[in-house]
């Protein structure tokens, strides 16, 4: 379990994140949602060290985060960020097989070229590991920055708006995949989602920010109602069942 | 990966072959006496090629950046601006001009020191990005300069002509009796260099991937610059600075090689570099019979190679 105990960040005299303490849960996959500049990135980028806070700290399973030694923690928590633009040329399985870097230190084993296969296959890009990204289109691009993660093989996978750029199949696509890795391998997910209803439909717990602060945290049916949405979005979102899903109707709402 | 270890074996041939050229062409008096002066010449090319090859790449690699060379950060300017002083303030008699091995820990120390402080001073992790942290080795390198050009100025026109001397790279003065610490140097430095090989293949995904996949990153910028300034201090201090080779060698290698993989990389980029200092050494000696310099051919052709990059660079931003 991952334990995040009165985080703040600042930049400058600005606030971006103001005294966070919550519990992330195993097995689970977790959506943080607030609106743009609630500090939804920064907290991720806390947790995973890419970023130190200015107080509080980050427990991995009741020890410090910063006293872990950095390839001991690259084993078992994972991050993507959103921008993945990269100075080298990589095909995509170089790409892939750099996640099983923390075990490998370069020399692949046969191990880790199974690894690498599965993650490949996960995200069907078999068929184009040999491709170079930049010969991608976008979502396939992103697909291969995902298998590289899984591949490193992390009980938590901690991805920052991975639907970015991503059309309405792909993000479809994606959303199965972390929920199989959840379910199906029992990993931990913690996802930064735009879109609300993704994280309605897909996610078990729903972390809400904003301005910095922690306004809402529960299971996605305790948050998903026009209620607690008002709070954190400031605007009426009304909600609908359909198929046992809860929908958010907000495209034309007059707050 | 088999076109690359070919594409090695074509450089390793080459570069044999013009060291043999360098070493055996047209020998005139005693083969005793100037035999072991070119063995010494090309052993000075060899380590200051390799050296300056590993530094290039690896400061590139950490500052994701294929235009900037450590000189940039002004360690060129440092050895100039010491041997300058020096003269500026005890003449050319001085103990710290006539002993060798004096002004060789002087100039390193100086240049390492330099190099740290500005690092410490500038490199604070997630304050102060990168590029930052080169703008102000530029400038620092810019006020450095401009000093040692007050001091030239006014120094006594005699001294001035012995300082030139020693600013301006030359391998047929290389001071032979600092070959041996050098090579020592250079070995312990290429000691650590290898082990952190495949941890520069990761840095060069960028700082978030790096630290994603267990690099100590803030840390290992710091000692891989530390280390690149080492590498130059010492070639500087043996042969003079060379200020466009660097560039030149590894933009050929990554040309030449495109891989991510820096034990090509950097194995390449040295032979590229041996085969330019000893072929150019060899044309310098036996085509131009002495009326130019390496560091002038080199900072020639460097500096319309520099100019045909910034060019390309600008089209695919465009």
């Amino acid at each position: 379990m991952i334990e995040l105990k009165g985080l703040s960040k600042s930049f400058g005299k600005k606030t971006v994140v103001e005294d966070v303490t919550l519990k992330i849960h195993a097995g689970a996959i977790t959506s943080f949602i607030g609106p743009n500049g609630a500090g939804k990135s920064t907290l991720l980028s806390m947790v995973s060290r890419l970023l130190d806070a200015d107080t509080g700290e980050v427990l991995l399973d009741q020890s410090d985060v910063k006293k872990m030694k950095s390839d001991a923690f690259s084993k078992r928590v994972a991050i993507l960020k959103q921008a993945n633009h990269l100075n080298v040329r990589l095909t995509v399985r170089e790409l892939v097989s750099f996640g099983r870097y923390p075990y490998s230190k370069g020399r692949l084993n046969e191990e880790d070229h199974k690894f690498v296969d599965k993650a490949l296959a996960y995200l069907n890009l078999t068929d184009m590991q040999d491709k170079f990204l930049d010969e991608l289109s976008g979502g396939q691009k992103q697909r291969a920055f995902i298998s590289m993660v899984i591949a490193q093989d992390t009980e938590y996978i901690l991805l920052d708006e991975p639907l970015n750029n991503l059309d309405m199949k792909h993000s479809v696509q994606i959303m199965k995949i972390l929920r199989k890795l959840v379910d199906e391998l029992g990993k931990t997910v913690v996802i930064v989602l735009h879109d609300i209803n993704f994280a309605s439909v897909y996610s078990d717990r729903i972390v809400a920010l904003k301005d910095g602060r922690l306004v809402k945290d529960g299971p996605t049916n305790e948050i998903i109602n026009s209620e607690s949405l008002r709070e954190v979005y400031d605007m009426h979102i009304p909600v609908q069942v359909q198929d046992g899903c809860r929908i958010c109707v907000y495209f034309n709402s007059n707050n | 990966m088999r076109k690359n270890s070919t594409k090695l074996i074509i450089l390793s041939v080459i570069a044999l072959i013009c060291m043999l050229l360098f070493a055996f062409y047209d020998i005139k008096g005693g083969f005793g006496y100037a035999f072991p002066k070119r063995l010494e010449r090309l052993f000075a090319m060899v380590i200051t090629g390799t050296a300056i090859a590993y530094a290039t790449v690896a400061f590139q690699t950490v500052t994701h950046n294929r235009l900037l060379t450590p000189s940039v950060m002004g360690i060129d300017s440092m050895y100039n601006i010491v041997q300058t002083i020096i003269y500026f303030a005890l003449g050319s008699s001085s103990i710290f001009v006539v002993s060798r091995y004096l002004n060789f820990g002087v100039s390193i120390v100086a240049m390492v020191l330099f190099a740290v402080i500005l690092y410490r001073f500038l490199f604070r992790a997630d304050k102060y990005p990168i590029f930052l942290l080169l703008l102000a080795g530029m400038i620092i390198g810019t006020l450095l300069g401009s000093l040692v050009t007050f001091m030239q100025v006014i120094i006594d026109p005699v001294e001035y002509e012995s300082l030139q001397a020693r600013l301006f790279a030359s391998f047929m003065n290389v001071k032979t009796e600092l070959l041996f610490i050098s090579a020592g140097i250079v070995t312990l430095a290429f000691l650590y260099g290898t082990r952190i090989l495949h941890k520069l293949d990761v840095m060069s995904l960028g700082r978030e991937h790096a630290i994603n996949l267990g690099i100590n990153y803030d840390k290992m910028v710091l000692r891989i610059l530390i280390l690149s300034s080492i590498l130059i201090a010492v070639s500087t201090a043996l042969v003079g600075p060379i200020t466009f080779l660097g560039l030149i060698v590894s933009n050929l290698a990554y040309q030449y090689f495109a891989t991510y993989k820096h034990s090509v990389l950097i194995v390449g980029a040295s032979l590229i570099s041996i085969i330019a200092l000893v072929g150019g050494q060899f044309l310098v000696l036996h085509v131009f019979n002495l009326t130019t310099t390496i560091s002038v051919i080199i900072n020639f052709i460097g500096g319309l190679y520099f100019i045909y990059l910034l060019l390309k660079e600008s089209r695919k931003t465009a």
